[in-house]
């Protein structure tokens, strides 16, 4: 008996004065007496100690999300700082990239980028918000998840993947019919937007890749939303005599809209970042031109294109700070989207 | 009236994934032919020579995935449970949204920040540097999948193990985390599928190697990388193999994603009993 008290006194002080068992006096104290006491106190106490550390990693981990946004916007900012001071506002609208005379104007990858995801949204949004009409509304169920997984599955091919079938594929066959098809027999060539040589490498070309791109994130969101249409709202319209094309525009999708617009915004955001797949097939040229069929260039080619042969600071430094006006772009387009989204009650992708 | 309109979102919907099939297809046409076994287990040939293969991308795209997984994995999971256990305060929600945003963020934009930040600093490029790239463009995917699947499991479970004494940490990360496991690794593995394709974060970071090396500090040869250098090239040999290089990039991606949905699907179908 005395042989265990001598065991237990030595541990009672050691644990009494630990600053964790402060913070439980009244199940401590009690629990002190009894001869079950030691073991569980100290389970009680390891358990505190043991929830605080993993309450912290979480937390830490949970950090590490907006410190390393953070970094991303600071890093990258500050890298492209040098040329956006030197150049100020003309960065912007100057046309001139010449690393050699040391003038850089971003305006051609900037006008490129937002005329390519134009294009891009154009062709997507119809055929995205048809498809995911289809499969929310029409679909019988057992197209529904086979179709909508291949439409998904459109989103996890790798950009390089498709630039790849763009150059062997898409380009020849944009030379050979549908270019002059669109200028000669259509003949659009009367309008600038379709006038030049049809080399195949051009903003149309990239244009048109994007939009398979972003098709995926359109139809993604859209579905969400329109199948988070409360079923009420359906059968509402249907009561009162609305055929079921009429329910669609007059009570799903004014319900849906502001998640369908986000749903927009979010792949307009995929097309103003895509790389690799625009870089293979758009010809990689500065100039500005209203033709379609001529090259270009956007912001995410241009850095990916001569990065790696900046020839001095300042080139270096222009094509950060074109990767910051990307991410500034790209930032404000996805919070948008994503506010969007959330009020329609979408949750996912 | 009614019934054009429904026939043309069924032609919407069929015309989506027209490009799907002209890709897979056109892939299979052309890549068939150069794959073979050489092409997993030889180097590269110089140009002019026909055959060869791309084991030293493999292998780097491989050790690229282990570098990317141990960062983007840890943090990822975590800030995911954080998301699926305070999911109300007002941190949490910004730390959704901004992963999110991350998750938009131009691949691009995470090649020159890693560029920036990891290879200038030490003055060269380094398989440590593009791991981290993609590794960081993972977390987001991970979060979100993590916290989704945590939330699936029923809250009676978690109480039942609180209720036996078991303590909250190990009742989030035995009970709660392994029951939702087959959901995150499917989620993980998705993720794993999207950055092993990525390029542009390579770039700037990995940046390619002609040799053969599993240095984490030296440059390293990857297979998307290695399929953009070959399909940009003036040859015709180069750009068998980069066929043969993007059908394997595919496999790999149909595989995972047609393994995940099944995972998925026996998974809310067990949830449904």
């Amino acid at each position: 008996m005395s042989f265990r008290a001598q065991m237990q006194t030595p541990s009672l002080p050691a644990t009494v004065t630990t600053p964790e068992s402060r913070t439980l006096p009244t199940l401590a104290a009690p629990l002190a007496g009894s001869p079950a006491a030691p073991p569980s106190r100290v389970s009680i106490e390891g358990t505190v100690v043991a929830d605080r550390i993993y309450r912290a990693a979480i937390f830490g981990f949970a950090l590490c999300v907006p410190i390393l946004l953070l970094l991303i916007f600071v890093e990258v900012g500050l890298a492209g700082w040098p040329a956006l001071r030197q150049f100020g506002f003309t960065f912007l609208t100057s046309s001139t990239w010449d690393p050699v005379a040391g003038q850089f104007g971003a305006a051609p990858a900037i006008a490129g980028t937002i005329i390519t995801s134009i294009i891009a949204l154009v062709i997507a949004t119809p055929l995205a918000l048809g498809g995911a009409i289809f499969l929310s509304d029409f679909a019988p169920s057992w197209v529904r998840q086979p179709l909508a997984f291949l439409i998904d599955l459109l989103a996890a091919v790798p950009s390089v993947v498709y630039g790849l079938w763009g150059v062997f594929f898409l380009l020849p066959m944009l030379r050979e019919d549908v270019m002059p098809f669109l200028r000669d027999t259509l003949h659009l060539g009367a309008t600038p937007f379709f006038r030049g040589p049809a080399y195949g490498p051009s903003v149309l070309a990239a244009g048109l890749i994007l939009s398979i791109m972003v098709l995926p994130y359109i139809a993604a969101v859209s579905r969400e939303v329109l199948m988070a249409v409360p079923r009420s709202q359906r059968e509402a319209a249907l009561a009162l005599g609305a055929t079921r094309w009429e329910t669609i525009t007059g009570a799903v999708i004014p319900f849906a809209r502001s998640g369908i617009i986000g749903g927009v915004i979010l792949g307009l955001g995929r097309a103003l970042g895509e790389t690799m797949a625009v870089t293979m097939v758009i010809g990689n040229r500065h100039e500005l031109s209203a033709s379609l069929f001529a090259p270009g260039y956007t912001m995410a080619s241009l850095i990916a294109n001569e990065f790696s042969e900046a020839t001095n600071d300042v080139h270096l430094s222009a094509l950060m700070a074109v990767g910051f006006v990307l991410l500034l772009i790209t930032l404000v387009v996805n919070a948008i989207a994503r506010w969007l989204v959330w009020q329609a009650g979408g949750s996912r992708s | 009236m009614s019934y054009v309109m429904v026939a043309l979102t069924c032609l919407a919907a069929a015309v989506a994934i027209v490009p799907l099939i002209a890709i897979l297809g056109y892939l299979i046409k052309q890549g068939a032919g150069a794959l073979s076994l050489d092409f997993f287990t030889s180097m590269p040939k110089p140009v002019g020579e026909e055959g060869g293969g791309m084991a030293n991308a493999i292998v780097g795209t491989l050790i690229l995935i282990g570098i990317a997984s141990s960062v983007g994995l840890p943090i990822g999971i975590g800030a995911g449970l954080y998301l699926a256990e305070r999911g109300g305060t007002r941190l949490a929600n910004l730390v959704r949204f901004l992963a999110d945003v991350l998750n938009g963020l131009p691949s691009i934009v995470m090649g020159i920040f890693a560029w920036e930040f990891l290879v200038r600093p030490i003055g060269h490029f380094s398989a440590l540097a593009g791991g981290a790239a993609i590794g960081a463009m993972m977390i987001p995917l991970v979060t979100r999948t993590t916290e989704e699947m945590v939330r699936t499991v029923p809250q009676s479970l978690r109480e039942a193990a609180l209720a036996l004494g078991f303590p909250r940490w190990r009742t989030s990360l035995q009970i709660v985390l392994r029951t939702a496991l087959g959901g995150i690794v499917t989620g993980v593995l998705v993720a794993v599928a999207r950055v092993a394709g990525e390029t542009a974060p390579l770039l700037f970071t990995a940046f390619g190697n002609q040799f053969f090396s599993t240095k984490l500090t030296q440059p390293i040869a990857a297979l998307p990388l290695q399929v953009f250098v070959y399909a940009i090239s003036p040859y015709d040999e180069w750009h068998a193999q980069a066929w043969a290089g993007a059908l394997v990039l595919i496999a790999l991606v149909l595989v995972i994603s047609v393994i995940s949905r099944f995972v998925v699907r026996s998974k809310h179908g067990r949830a449904n009993d």
